[in-house]
């Protein structure tokens, strides 16, 4: 049982990381991975919604199976994962206004963040328990947060780089996204 | 990043803001220029940046990405018009929940037609089917356009962006099959011993050729700025 739940992590954190092998939550790690102390912040709120909604999410399964209503899956997810943001929210708001100003417009933004809502259908279609669940989260965030700042790490040795003019932008950051990729291939011979 | 093109948007698309239509009849109802600038001007995945995920998941072969452009188009199209004919009703505190749950219902309703379709089709689509709920391209387009315009030109809007996202989905697939399997659209291609670049239908691949893309974009529009 620990055995296979250590493979569940190393799973979804390293071997099959969400951003980089599944290309799930692309927007924010190109949008907030410009600087080091945001993309940990960023992480940290995103694994907290990850834990949150796919807890809610295996009660929602058993629900909607004892309902026999399998097609409001979706839309019962997205409102789960909506609400919680909003939780998130308010609560950074209240705690720390100055982490609320600098993760700005991408706070709200993590409904949209494909990580969570794929977690969320990976899970359901692995069929995994209550257990099984929290640890995939765990591992998934865990998995977002390095690529994330893994990421943020090079931008800022990047910006004292002399790039082409023409490169500048999405185009290199995808490239560094790709040579990344590359690299976390390796983690499948584990 | 969805937002920072909703401010570059918004301010152009509000209606009557473009001396350029002045010439064109009022009544208008597919307008062309609402069209065509999906396609190329304002490009979803080019230009715009946006729904990155499916771009770069589901490319690997050209008959995916196609799938997934047309699944795309329609979840957008459907969108665009029930959020322009509610826009009066939709109180403006829980409008983005109401434009996801609008987005959510369609998608359902693409995930079982594509499912009775082709069952291989829905398994190599897999979870991306579902995932365009969350496609900021669709929620975007929903936002900066179709909750401030008609039905007509929310309509041409949506094929406009739909079309202009499926023609750069399929840039990337085809690319990628080609190197990858040495196919376009499952028909063989290349000669026997051309040598399969594997990379490329890796996740890296999908990276890789997205920049490349991006730079042939970039270095066009350079060109034409000079």
């Amino acid at each position: 049982m620990d055995a296979s739940l250590w493979k569940i992590f190393i799973g979804a954190s390293l071997i099959n990381n969400f951003v980089l092998a599944y290309f799930l939550g692309i927007c924010p790690f190109l949008g907030v991975s410009g600087k080091l102390s945001t993309a940990t912040k960023m992480g940290a709120a995103v694994m907290f919604v990850m834990l949150i909604a796919s807890v809610c999410a295996y009660g929602i399964n058993a629900l909607l199976a004892a309902i026999n209503a399998p097609f409001l899956s979706l839309i019962s997810y997205i409102v789960v994962i909506a609400s919680t943001v909003q939780l998130v929210e308010m609560f950074i708001k209240k705690m720390s206004p100055a982490l609320f100003q600098s993760l700005g417009i991408f706070l709200p933004l993590i409904t949209t963040n494909c990580a969570i809502l794929g977690l969320v259908l990976f899970q359901t279609s692995k069929g995994y328990g209550w257990l099984q669940s929290i640890v995939f989260a765990l591992g998934a965030g865990v998995g977002f947060t390095i690529a994330l700042v893994l990421m943020a790490g090079l931008r800022e040795r990047l910006d004292f780089a002399e790039t082409p003019h023409m490169v500048k932008g999405v185009a290199l950051t995808l490239l560094v996204a790709g040579i990344l990729s590359l690299s976390f291939m390796g983690f499948s011979g584990l | 990043m969805l937002m920072e093109t909703l401010t570059k948007v918004a301010p152009k698309n509000t209606p009557d803001s473009s001396p350029k239509k002045k010439g064109r009849k009022p009544a208008d109802l597919l307008s062309n220029d609402e069209f065509i600038k999906g396609l190329w001007r304002e490009n979803p995945v080019f230009v715009q940046v946006l729904g990155m995920c499916p771009v770069l998941a589901v490319t690997n072969t050209a008959e995916n990405a196609l799938a997934m452009g047309l699944a795309t188009s329609f979840v957008l199209l459907m969108s665009n018009v029930l959020v322009s004919s509610l826009r009066n009703f939709i109180p403006k505190e829980v409008r983005i929940s109401s434009y996801i749950l609008i987005i959510a219902t369609f998608v359902t309703i693409i995930d079982y037609v594509i499912q009775s379709i082709s069952v291989e089709l829905h398994k190599s689509l897999g979870a991306f089917i579902s995932l365009i709920v969350v496609n900021c391209l669709i929620l975007s387009r929903a936002e900066a356009f179709a909750s401030k315009n008609t039905i007509g030109k929310s309509v041409s809007d949506a094929l406009g962006m739909g079309m202009g996202f499926t023609f750069a989905l399929l840039c990337l697939g085809v690319v990628r099959e080609l190197l990858g399997s040495g196919s376009i659209f499952g028909w063989q291609l290349m000669m026997d011993n051309f040598q399969t670049w594997i990379i490329m239908i890796l996740p890296a691949g999908g990276f890789f050729t997205l920049a490349l893309w991006l730079l042939l974009f970039n270095g066009l529009q350079l060109k034409k700025s000079k």
